[in-house]
């Protein structure tokens, strides 16, 4: 945390146009990722976190419409010119997909799609690119390199698959990594390989990571911040083992309660948060968790919070956030947890 | 990969044994006999038998087939009782007019049809998109006979850049022949242009919503070289379909178009042949035009191995 933040999200706003209305996907979130370090970005299907990583890339459709600002190295990526942008997709940030079995190209060969970033975007020798193919799968574990380079992406299983995507974002050594729901598509036994895999690469690179994901057990061990997104509002940012100890925000509060512990009495009812996300296309004033929060009054609605420190490198957007120090219990007693 | 491909062709192979067999059961549709039909009603009864001894039609429908069957696999598909030529000799001599006419306006069709489709998906129902879908519907709205003489009209009379009608054989120079060609390809291309624009957009459309595309172009790869390495290939399917049909088709149905251009092609020899009722050669055009097209479809479906590699997975599992 030394230098400043590798990327700098500003007051972004994601707003795409659809049948049933505009549907504010990202509606003002601000953001930093640390050099070096991993952020995990959690919230249920409809927060707002892969549209925002669709943001940074520049992947939305034409008929979304964005505004703030994405600041990578100083430079605003939403209002670079579409050549200097080029400069900074792929060899300074790369992506890894949720589907492997989507993202690889199915009728190109595993070493073009692996090496044609390095030729086009670093003009690197065709030979040269090869080399490095076999270091990088090497890296990301995927044994035979030789053979798996002439494979088509079919002849591959879904882990390995996932393995060359990585072995394909590392390829033209990117300072920011973002992984958006890496694991989902993916068998569980599986999943927590490219997970630590991830993190691994992360740290031998020094380079910067952003997890995405809807799972809190993803992002638990293996970030060193963690943000958490709510109906396309951030609702809460800290140390990782700061949030997850002690969550502020009523919304990570009762997320981490509804989520069942290993050591979880039988037939204990599973807590819910009850109630569904607010409509996208018209969400409520102020706090979007109002309709399901125990806590709420009417200044939870105007003026609405608010982002505020509420602990050592800890912010939660809460007009009454939960005591520090009042630890989530997870449904059936047990202390263990994570 | 050899036993699917094997497979294919000898599936080919039975169709075109069922289309000759019906072709030569036409002799014996027509009322009356072949001879007859051949002869007019003038013909004394001698005459009639002698032509229909000289035919193999007094011998019974099986036999007639496999004397033809066994003729035609020599290269032999008789003689025409009307101009007394090989029905052979009159196919070669005609198939380089028809099939260079195909070819041209086949490629013609593909080049500018990619070109169309790759400019309409790039930003679909965009101006740019709108307009070439308003082009595209007239061309297919227009049919050849409607086009030709408009081509014809423009381009050769007023404008002077084309031969009115007319063929110049290869052999007399390229230029001229490839000048002579190219109207008459572009009166037959306008439609497929149109139909394979169509349908190579809509698979574009689709391709370019893939995850594998927004991952080409996370990875820094130009919208033009996503465009032209990641998505075309995996949306030329059905374009590959149409085309292979379509080139079969017009090696035989490009009757019209040789008609009012007046090429000397197997279009031409189709149509003088049932206006003379010449049926050996009609026989002939048909058998030939048939196994053309069975080949080019068997050709078509072997090709899709060749665009994606899963189907030769498999093939073979």
């Amino acid at each position: 945390m030394s230098a400043e933040p590798v990327l700098q999200v500003r007051n972004l706003r994601a707003h795409i146009g659809t049948a049933r209305g505009v549907v504010r996907a990202v509606d003002d979130v601000s953001l930093d990722v640390d050099r070096a370090q991993a952020l995990g970005v959690v919230g249920e299907s409809g927060s707002g976190k892969s549209v925002m990583a669709k943001a940074v890339m520049g992947l939305l459709p034409p008929r979304a419409a964005c505004s703030g600002e994405v600041l990578f190295e100083g430079r605003d990526l939403l209002s670079l010119p579409r050549k200097e942008r080029a400069q900074i997709w792929g060899k300074q940030i790369a992506m890894v997909f949720q589907d492997p079995g989507r993202s690889l190209n199915p009728v190109v060969r595993i070493e073009r799609q692996l090496t044609e970033g390095m030729r086009r975007l670093l003009g690197t020798s065709r030979s040269e690119a090869r080399g490095k193919a076999l270091e990088l799968l090497s890296e990301v574990g995927v044994p035979d390199p030789e053979r798996r380079l002439r494979n088509y992406p079919h002849e591959l299983s879904g882990g390995m698959r996932q393995r060359v995507m990585i072995a394909i974002a590392l390829a033209c050594e990117p300072d920011l990594l973002i992984a958006d729901e890496p694991t989902t598509a993916l068998d569980v036994t599986i999943q927590r390989q490219i997970l630590d895999l991830l993190r691994r690469v992360q740290r031998d690179r020094g380079m910067s990571l952003v997890l995405i994901s809807h799972d809190l057990a993803v992002v638990a061990g293996r970030t060193d911040r963690v943000a958490v997104m709510y109906a396309g509002r951030l609702a809460e940012v800290g140390a990782t083992r700061s949030v997850f100890d002690s969550p502020r925000h009523r919304y990570t509060h009762a997320l981490l309660e509804a989520t069942p512990a290993l050591d979880h009495e039988r037939n204990a009812p599973l807590r819910l948060i009850p109630g569904s996300l607010p409509d996208p296309t018209d969400p409520p004033p102020g706090c979007r968790f109002t309709a399901r929060c125990a806590q709420v009054e009417d200044d939870c609605r105007d003026p609405g919070p608010s982002m505020a420190l509420v602990g050592a490198d800890h912010y939660a957007a809460c007009t009454r956030p939960v005591a520090a120090g009042d630890v989530p219990l997870p449904v059936g007693g047990g202390s263990g947890g994570r | 990969m050899v036993l699917p491909v094997l497979s294919r062709i000898g599936r080919s192979l039975l169709v075109v044994l069922l289309v000759t067999m019906a072709v030569v059961l036409l002799m014996s549709l027509a009322p009356g006999s072949a001879a007859e039909v051949i002869l007019g009603e003038a013909a004394t009864p001698e005459a009639v038998a002698a032509l229909n001894a000289k035919l193999g039609l007094d011998q019974p429908l099986w036999a007639q087939y496999l004397n033809w069957l066994g003729d035609a696999v020599r290269g032999d598909l008789g003689e025409s009782p009307v101009t007394g030529q090989p029905v052979t000799e009159a196919i070669v001599e005609r198939l380089p007019v028809t099939l260079q006419l195909a070819v041209m306006a086949l490629l013609l069709a593909l080049v500018v049809s990619v070109l169309l489709a790759v400019a309409s998906a790039v930003r679909p129902n965009s101006l740019v998109d709108r307009a070439i879908n308003a082009v595209s519907s007239v061309f297919l709205s227009v049919p050849a006979f409607i086009a030709g003489p408009l081509l014809i009209y423009v381009f050769a009379l007023q404008l002077g850049w084309f031969p009115v009608t007319g063929w110049s054989r290869l052999s007399d120079g390229i230029g001229p022949n490839l000048l002579g060609a190219l109207l008459p390809a572009i009166a037959i291309a306008l439609t497929e242009i149109a139909a394979f624009h169509r349908v190579l957009r809509a698979d574009l459309i689709g391709t370019l919503r893939e995850d594998f595309v927004g991952a080409a172009r996370a990875k820094g790869m130009s919208g033009a070289y996503v465009m032209l390495r990641h998505a075309l290939r995996p949306s030329s399917f059905s374009l590959v379909t149409l085309a292979g049909i379509n080139l079969g088709r017009l090696i035989g149905g490009t009757v019209i178009v040789e008609s009012l251009f007046a090429l000397p092609g197997l279009g031409q020899l189709l149509a003088t042949s049932i206006v003379t009722r010449d049926v050996v050669t009609v026989q002939g055009v048909v058998a030939f035009i048939a196994v053309v097209y069975v080949g080019v479809n068997t050709a078509v479906d072997l090709s899709y191995r060749l665009i994606d590699p899963r189907i030769r997975k498999v093939a073979t599992a």
